[in-house]
């Protein structure tokens, strides 16, 4: 232990604490910019240097280590100085215009110049002037805006090995790019929007549609049908204020109402399908000698990184539509017979925490129903700027039942939001499926949590399989290696490109630390244990849709709706 | 009459560079015998005890940094010789590796011997192609003597940058990375090269350390000023009558080495400032000429040693717009890792440019002093934090040309 003084505050800390450690102990709060708590120190903006007593220099607080008896002062004159003239400098190359940013009032640079009471700058304003990158559907970059932290490039390259940014040019120059590609779109990026959660200001956003879907609700002639994604219920709350899972399903479901869908539906529907389709799917497979270990195919960035990286490896993947492109080619098809609606004038818009999820409904190949399946995707952040520019009350909303035949879900699909909830919920039904027994417990433990690789053996009445699951890219890439290899073990993987799975989701509220993560996954795994139904093949509504109309996984119908193939990308990257 | 002392520059004019034997036959190599036949903690503790401090520009001991490499544990170790001389004016390096390359292998061999080290580098200067040839030979000669035992050398290039003379950013370069330093701790004796512990030293200091095994610790530790004792090489440049290089004692005063060693200013002209150690070297007004070179000495005049540069400036010369110059330099060469340096060195050459210009003010003047201060404090590296030193201290020295250039 080391006994060091912050600010006249004795506190006694571990070796090798940092001084930002040890002044959380003492309860003094050292501003930060490029720091970010599950990534690696970077001490880079210099904005947390404090004065360590004996010292000429200023340290980094989140690099310097603490030594016994060291004295710090954390807003000395020479620090306030230090930090107001960084603070100055870098917001001289910034466009300063908060008022349209999509992160204002959000944004960490924001909050320390008001911090700082930064006011007249002594330095002459200088924007880069340049363009902003729209060339993906879901991301978009203004490089105008980037203050140089290198967070992005940390969460591209080290959670997720896609390295689709990185450094060009040197000094004043120096510049955050797309790597090997003149934009995004010609980089490797999977469109997984993990570096917006990265980002401490604005230049990195999703695309944001908040207005094609005002203009689609103010059109007399479209019926807006709305489907919302696993994930997207326990952390809606965070951006009306509330806590993370305290959302009410039934009150969100009326909020929405109330922001003009003239459906509610969920993707908790398609999550139940999934299993169904994707269980027999694997069944077949191992019992045909299909190709083996099979992948799940629900996260649109991982299947945009399999086609990137492993092309060679694309018949593992399930060819099982993701829900919300299941949804989306039966919300045109099955549900419009059912409700009488013409499908021409059903406009489907999806809630994903997902900004990729925007990527893949644009897929060429994603109009099975003679119509774009999915006219709109929505992130929860938009949902939630909606619900803030409704000014709705939710403690005063009355709570709003799913409209019918694609809003029944059983707590499977809800923990299709978490890491290793497909899993899950497929070996809910795959053991009952094989075995033809009840299961007792249905709580798969090993298959919870934030641990990046979980595995286990699962015994069938007698067939053993294998099984892996693997969240975050650069553990994807780990399983992924092993296969090529020829030394994968496993029989069926689960991958979510996202740390911690959906609720983690590049479209999610912005979630800096996985601590959040962890949080809204124990709200998942609440919400599945309260519900009465939590096996897929049990839910009432899935079983009228193959009676009424696929009439069995795998079918006819199921193959041209439900299932899809899969195309390599560009192999520069390779 | 103050005399030149050859230390480091021993065998230079009595050697053939490219013939081992005729630096075996002047001795050399038998201080590596030397070292191998002591332990390696009497290695250190000799060239702790000499004083000899780094000739690189940070002038720390460098038995202690040696010490804490010996210290660390790890299965592999490296010695790092820093051959990427990049500060303008200064080629004091290449006059040693040009003339006596076995010197700094004989240095490096001795290092990795005693800090357990079988791997060194030489991290040489793009811009000198001809002396890595030279190296190379060198290397080519050790080994085939077998010399250098089972310590290995190899020369990487430098490409330009010259924000990797920073030994952190050095490493990462060998890393094969962008050239950006490393923020400090951990110190590269600790965690260094691939994560090793790692020595990294001037060509200077190496070719120091045969020498100071050969004679002994003490009489190095008598050489010179006693808190940086032994010699220094410098290279004179600008308006001095003899543009050459000296080796000289380090309790050599400033004056001497312009009006001795460098003949005064050339063209009978009078003396208006100086600027030791490089480009980031503060500027020297004629009231301080009588400062000793050693680093203790210099730093008390907030000054620097640094590489040896000594550039002389004579009194036609226009200081605000030497200043400005430099400030372009440092804008080019930031690596633009640390906010304060990547906009500070734009922001400071801008204002200097100002103000050169007739445009400036005295609160860009001011605002100049205040950046500087904050550069020179929190910058994540030493180009940062020495970039401003120029423009500091010719404001606090040579204020009247800044005034008379002002709106």
């Amino acid at each position: 232990m080391a006994n060091v003084t912050i600010d006249g505050i004795k506190v006694s800390v571990p070796d090798g604490s940092t001084i930002l450690q040890a002044a959380q102990v003492a309860g003094v709060r050292v501003p930060t910019l490029c720091y970010h708590p599950d990534q690696a120190v970077k001490a880079n903006c210099r904005v947390c240097v404090c004065e360590v007593e004996g010292q000429r220099l200023l340290q980094a607080a989140c690099s310097q280590p603490v030594y016994d008896g060291m004295v710090v002062k954390t807003h000395s004159p020479k620090v306030v100085e230090a930090r107001k003239t960084i603070l100055e400098l870098i917001l001289a190359h910034h466009p300063q215009d908060c008022l349209s940013c999509i992160r204002n009032q959000n944004c960490e640079l924001q909050a320390l110049a008001e911090e700082y009471a930064i006011r007249e700058n002594p330095f002459e304003k200088m924007v880069r002037g340049l363009p902003k990158d729209t060339s993906t559907p879901s991301i978009v970059r203004d490089p105008d805006k980037c203050v140089l932290c290198r967070r992005c490039v940390y969460a591209c390259s080290v959670f997720q090995s896609v390295n689709a940014l990185g450094l060009e040019n040197r000094g004043n120059h120096a510049m955050v790019v797309p790597s090997l590609g003149k934009d995004l779109l010609d980089s490797p990026c999977v469109m997984c929007g993990q570096c917006i959660h990265a980002c401490p200001v604005g230049a990195i956003t999703e695309n944001e549609q908040i207005d094609e879907f005002l203009a689609a609700v103010a059109d007399p002639d479209k019926v807006v049908v709305t489907q919302i994604a696993p994930a997207i219920r326990v952390a809606i709350g965070e951006e009306v204020g509330m806590k993370t899972g305290e959302m009410p399903m039934e009150v969100f479901v009326a909020g929405l109402r109330q922001l003009g869908f003239d459906y509610v539906l969920h993707t908790n529907f398609t999550a139940d399908l999934t299993i169904l389709e994707e269980g027999n799917e694997l069944l077949k497979r191992l019992k045909e000698g299909g190709k083996l270990p099979m992948f799940t195919s629900c996260s649109p960035g991982w299947i945009n990184f399999c086609e990137t990286f492993y092309p060679d490896l694309l018949d593992n993947l399930s060819t099982c539509k993701s829900p919300q492109q299941m949804f989306g080619a039966l919300v045109k098809t099955y549900w419009a017979e059912k409700m009488g609606i013409d499908p021409a004038k059903i406009y489907s818009v999806s809630i994903m925490p997902c900004t990729a999820k925007k990527f893949e409904a644009s897929r060429p190949e994603m109009k099975d129903s003679g119509f774009r399946d999915v006219d709109l995707v929505l992130t929860t952040r938009e949902v939630g700027r909606l619900f803030r520019m409704a000014g709705i009350d939710f403690s005063k909303l009355a709570p709003s039942k799913f409209d019918s035949w694609m809003g029944a879900y059983t707590g499977a699909a809800v923990i299709f939001g978490a890491t290793g909830g497909v899993m899950e919920a497929a070996l809910r039904t795959v053991y009952e499926v094989v075995t033809g027994k009840t299961l007792e417990d249905l709580n798969f433990t090993f298959a919870r949590g934030m641990e990046g690789i979980k595995e286990a053996e699962i015994d069938l009445d007698g067939t053993k399989v294998k099984v892996a699951i693997g969240h975050g890219l650069a553990n994807a890439r780990k399983l992924m290696d092993q296969v090529r290899a020829g030394q994968s073990p496993y029989h069926f993987i689960e991958i979510m490109a996202c740390p911690g799975g959906c609720i983690g989701g590049g479209g999610q509220p912005l979630t800096k630390a996985n601590v959040k993560r962890a949080e809204r996954i124990d709200a998942i795994y609440v919400e599945d244990e309260g519900l009465p139904l939590r096996k897929s093949h049990e839910n009432p509504e899935v079983k009228v849709l193959y009676e009424e109309f696929l009439h069995e996984p795998l079918g006819h119908k199921s193959h041209e709706l439900l299932h899809t193939h899969y195309t390599p990308k560009n192999k520069k990257f390779l | 009459m103050a005399e030149e002392m050859r230390v480091v520059l021993r065998n230079y004019g009595k050697i053939d560079p490219l013939k081992i034997d005729d630096y075996i036959n002047a001795g050399g190599y038998k201080s590596l015998e030397k070292a191998r036949s002591m332990s390696q903690m009497d290695v250190i503790n000799e060239v702790k005890k000499s004083g000899l401090r780094g000739r690189g520009g940070a002038g720390f001991n460098c038995g202690q940094k040696w010490t804490f490499a010996y210290q660390a544990q790890a299965d592999q170790k490296y010695v790092i010789c820093n051959a990427d001389e990049g500060e303008p004016g200064t080629y004091k390096d290449r006059i040693i590796m040009e003339n006596d390359p076995h010197s700094v292998l004989e240095g490096m061999a001795i290092c990795g011997y005693a800090i357990g080290a079988t791997k060194g580098y030489i991290y040489c200067r793009g811009e000198y192609p001809y002396v890595v040839d030279i190296l190379n030979t060198a290397i080519a000669q050790a080994k085939e003597k077998g010399v250098l035992g089972n310590f290995d050398v190899e020369v990487r290039m430098g490409a330009g940058a010259y924000v990797c003379g920073e030994e952190t950013a050095l490493i990462e370069s060998i890393e094969g990375h962008r050239g950006e330093p490393r923020y400090k701790p951990p110190f590269p004796p600790v965690i260094g090269l691939w994560g090793k512990p790692t020595i990294v030293n001037n060509v200077e200091t190496f070719a120091n350390i045969a020498v100071i095994l050969e004679k002994g610790a003490d009489w190095y530790a008598g050489l010179g000023a006693p808190s940086y004792p032994g010699t220094k090489v410098l290279t004179l440049t600008g308006d001095v009558v003899n543009k050459t290089f000296v080796e000289v004692p380090t309790n050599t005063t400033i004056r001497q080495v312009i009006y001795e060693f460098g003949g005064g200013i050339a063209g009978g002209k009078a003396f208006k400032a100086v600027q030791i150690g490089g480009t980031s070297g503060g500027f020297i007004p004629a009231s301080l000429l009588d400062t000793q070179i050693d680093f203790d000495s210099m730093a008390a005049i907030g000054a620097t040693l640094g590489s040896g540069a000594v550039l002389v400036m004579d009194e036609t010369r226009d200081i605000v717009d030497v200043v400005e110059r430099i400030a372009k330099f440092f804008e080019h060469e930031s690596c633009g890792k640390c906010a304060p340096c990547r906009e500070g060195t734009m922001r400071m050459h801008k204002l200097m440019s100002k103000v050169n210009q007739g445009k400036g003010t005295a609160q860009d003047v001011a605002l100049m002093d205040k950046l500087g201060r904050v550069m020179s404090v929190a910058c994540l590296c030493g180009l940062g934090q020495a970039a401003p030193s120029p423009v500091l201290t010719t404001i606090k020295h040579f204020k009247a040309d800044y005034d008379a250039k002002l709106q």
